[in-house]
Order: C-alpha cells, then structure tokens, then sequence
C-alpha cells in the first residue's frame, strides 16, 4: 500500500511539467539594486525563458556567504572592491567583472524637508540620523564620507543609527523611527511622499557598483545570459530609470 | 579588560543589558508565577499562553511589533522622544518581552510544586497571605526563582534577532555581543568571532550546568523533606 502510494506520488512529481531548456540562476544582489534587480530579472525571463532567483543583503554579507559556498551563481555588489576580490581569491570567473551601475546616494526623509540636505545636516535638529553599516555597505560608507566632508560628521556621530544593509536604512527612516537617513537614490526616486537630497557627486567616491559572474555559475547558461544581459540597452534603460549612472567615470 | 574596546564594550554592554532585564523580569516574574500558580481565574490559560507567545513567535516577529509599538506612533510619541527603538531602554523593553517565558515558567512550576498544603497550614496560623506569600511560598520557591533569573539572564545574552531590528547597531547602547559578532563576521573579522563566539560557548556550557544542578538540588531537597 505504502509502496504504490510512493510510485503514485514519484510519477506525479516526473509527470510535472518543466519548463523546456530553461536553466536557473541564483544571483546574489545588493540591497539597494533590489528593485532594479526584480524588473531585470522579469524582463530576462521574458526575452531568455532563463529564471534568476534574487538574493539580497548588504554587499559585505553576501561575500561573506559567496566564500563560505553559498549557491550563487552571479553577485551584482554595490562596490567595486569585492568581485574583484572574488576572482582573486578564486570564487570569481577572471575577466568577468565589470560595472553595471554607478550608485547615487541621496539624505531622505518621510517627515520633514531635506530638500536643503547641506543645511539639515548642518543645523542637526534631529534626533536620529540612519546610515548603513559603513563596514559592511558601501552606501554607508560613502554616507560617511559626505558627513565628514560637510564637517558635521563628529557633532552627528552620536545620533548615527546603522541599518545591516540599505534595506534597513531605509526601512527606519520610512516607519518614522529616525527622522532621516542617507539611502539609495534607488530606493527613493519612485517614491510619492517624503523629500529628498541627491548629495552632490563631489561629497563622495563614485559608488561603483560591480558584478561578477561567480566560478559555480561559469557553465551555467541562465548565469551567463542573465550576465550577458545586463548588459544590453534594456537592462541599461531599466538601471538609468531608477536613477544610477552607467558611466564607470560619471 | 579593555572596556572601551568593541569587544569589551559589547561584553559590558550585553552584561548590562542582561542584568538590568533580569531585575525586571524578577519583579515582573515571581507575582507573575505566583498567580499563574495559585489563581483559580478563568484567565490563567489566557494570560499562560500569552507569556509564552515569544516561545514560539520568530524574533522578527517581535522585532517588527516593538520597532512600531518604541515608535512615534507608540510609546515613543507618547512620551514625546520620537522613538525608544534604538536605545538601551527600547531594547531593555524587548529583552523583558523577549525573555519573560523563560523567567516565568520555572518560577509559575516552583510555585504548583508547593502545593496547597503550606498555605493551608499558613493560613491556619493566621498568616496574611502577604505574609504567607514572603515567609513561605518565596523560600519553598526559590530554586524556581534561581533558574527562572538564570534563564532569563542567559536568554538575554543570547538574544539576537530582536536586537538586529530594533538596535540600530550603535557602540555602547545596542551594540551588543550576538550583534558584535554577527558584524566580524561579514567583515571577515574571524579572529575576533572566533574569541567572542567560544566565549558565549562556555558560557551556554555554565549556565546550563548551573541549571541542571540547581534542578537537582532541589529535587533532593523535596525528596528528603
């Protein structure tokens, strides 16, 4: 009885339709690249029938899991430091880096009006100020270099709040809980309420933001393509219209 | 130790937090399991069940509800400091939640482990149940009581979830160990993970070894009184 039902239950699972000569790939994404990264993906699986599954996180954190063996196939970082670390430390296919999106940092806040961001910092009448981890995101860091710049950096420092990734930078500012916060420009250039600064490109380090093809997904066509692609004119218009530049120099 | 160092100050920090929780746990626990113990409410089952919610409910869970309940639409507005999620307070609150079953139900077992009978005999006496409550059901109790303020003092330490949601990771308010430690390891700071984490090791090991021997102490006490 036992047996058939297993039989029954093994045939159902054979019988399953699959999707003809389609592959997977798994692609490791930084946080603020999240939404970008599930329009793309739609849109590859479209043209290419390929699937990517999207995994996102602070850049430091998913390195960290790319060289402990996590099943990642493709890492698109939010700097230019780790996929080239990943081919030197021999995790990354050699000559597959390259840059897809330069990233925008912008000081948001859902309350109050941060349209003059210079002057906000300046005057520092807030109690929370949010940022992610410098260490482990590049968004932070480069958040930190803009205070230290202005010179408010020493007098903000103890109202700094850190997020693990962009995500949670984000998410405590939008629930209120800090009245402000550097995130994405990504994250907030769709957004209806709320204000914004675009902190000026001369506060801080171009945030060049790198993939990498990853040495697990070298024979993986859905890793290839979904690579390949992101580099075609579609994926481009999609990155540009959520605000990054595509100029390694802009 | 250095104190001031990120190592030492998330071990101060997380010995802080662990001992501030365990004060309020114990003033929060021991009517808490007394009356869970003795009442004959219908309510016992309800008010049971929700202390032992935080068993069960993953961290974010509780982590998404604190981060709106410290918030400006929550306490924090009610006291007009905008938000408690990010200081030492707001995770002080969490931990208490976080960490109340673990306090409670030693304490609430203590208390039924008693019985009737001391109480009766109390009673009998003249005891006010005040009385009875400090002269007799906290002496019989206190084996309970020692784990139950154990327990939660570990839980705290070993609390983390919570703390990734509503701490905001800031050196010597939130900043603490599990936290510590989580953040040399995306950084790929293995050798300082590496001290914290066989620290917390042997510490989990004591905790419960001490557990486990009051247990057993006062199993033997029952069995030879």
């Amino acid at each position: 009885m036992r047996i058939t039902r297993l039989a029954l239950l093994a045939g159902l699972v054979l019988a399953a339709p699959l999707p003809a000569f389609a592959d997977t790939a798994s692609v490791a994404v930084a946080a603020n690249f999240t939404e970008a990264a599930k329009e793309i993906a739609a849109a590859f699986a479209e043209k290419t029938d390929h699937e990517v599954q999207l995994s996102f996180g602070a850049t430091g954190a998913l390195y960290t899991q790319v060289t402990q063996g996590a099943p990642f196939q493709v890492f698109l970082a939010a700097d230019d430091e780790r996929p080239t670390l990943a081919v030197k430390e021999g995790y990354g296919v050699e000559g597959s880096v390259f840059t897809y999106a330069v990233g925008k940092l912008a000081l948001y806040s859902a309350s109050a009006d941060v349209t003059d961001g210079e002057a906000a910092l300046k005057a520092g009448s807030f109690d929370k100020i949010s940022i992610a981890n410098p260490e482990t995101a590049p968004y932070g860091a480069a958040a930190v270099e803009t205070m230290e710049k202005l010179g408010v950096y020493e007098a903000l420092k103890g109202k700094v709040v850190q997020g693990q990734s962009i995500a949670q930078a984000f998410q405590f500012v939008e629930t209120g809980n800090a009245e402000l916060g550097f995130v994405a420009l990504a994250q907030v250039i769709n957004a209806a309420a709320g204000s914004r600064w675009d902190v000026p490109q001369d506060l801080y380090e171009p945030i060049g933001q790198d993939a990498v093809l990853l040495k697990t997904g070298a024979d993986n066509p859905a890793a290839t393509a979904f690579v390949d692609f992101l580099k075609t004119d579609e994926a481009k218009a999609i990155i540009a219209r959520y605000g990054y530049g595509l100029d390694a120099g802009a | 130790m250095d104190f001031d160092g990120e190592i030492g100050g998330a071990i101060l920090l997380t010995l802080q937090l662990a001992t501030v929780t365990t004060l309020l746990l114990l003033l929060v626990g021991i009517p808490l399991g007394w009356w869970l113990a003795r009442t004959k409410s219908r309510a016992k089952e309800v008010v049971g069940t929700l202390v032992a919610l935080p068993l069960v409910l993953p961290p974010t869970v509780l982590g998404f509800y604190l981060l709106v309940a410290l918030g400006p639409d929550g306490l924090g507005g009610l006291f007009g400091v905008r938000t408690f999620a990010f200081t030492f307070e707001g995770l002080v609150f969490g931990s208490v939640v976080f960490s109340l079953p673990f306090a409670v139900q030693p304490i609430r077992d203590a208390f039924e482990a008693a019985g009737e009978r001391p109480f009766e005999v109390a009673a009998t006496l003249r005891a006010s149940p005040l009385d009875a409550f400090l002269s007799v059901g906290l002496p019989l109790a206190r084996p309970g009581i020692l784990t139950g303020a154990v327990l939660g003092f570990a839980h705290t330490v070993g609390e983390f979830g919570v703390v990734l949601m509503i701490g905001g990771n800031i050196p010597g308010e939130t900043k603490v160990l599990s936290i510590a430690i989580f953040d040399f390891v995306e950084t790929l700071r293995w050798r300082e993970a590496h001290i914290l984490s066989a620290g917390m090791l042997v510490f989990a090991f004591a905790v419960i070894l001490t557990v486990s021997v009051i247990d057993r102490r006062a199993r033997r006490a029952r069995a030879g009184a």
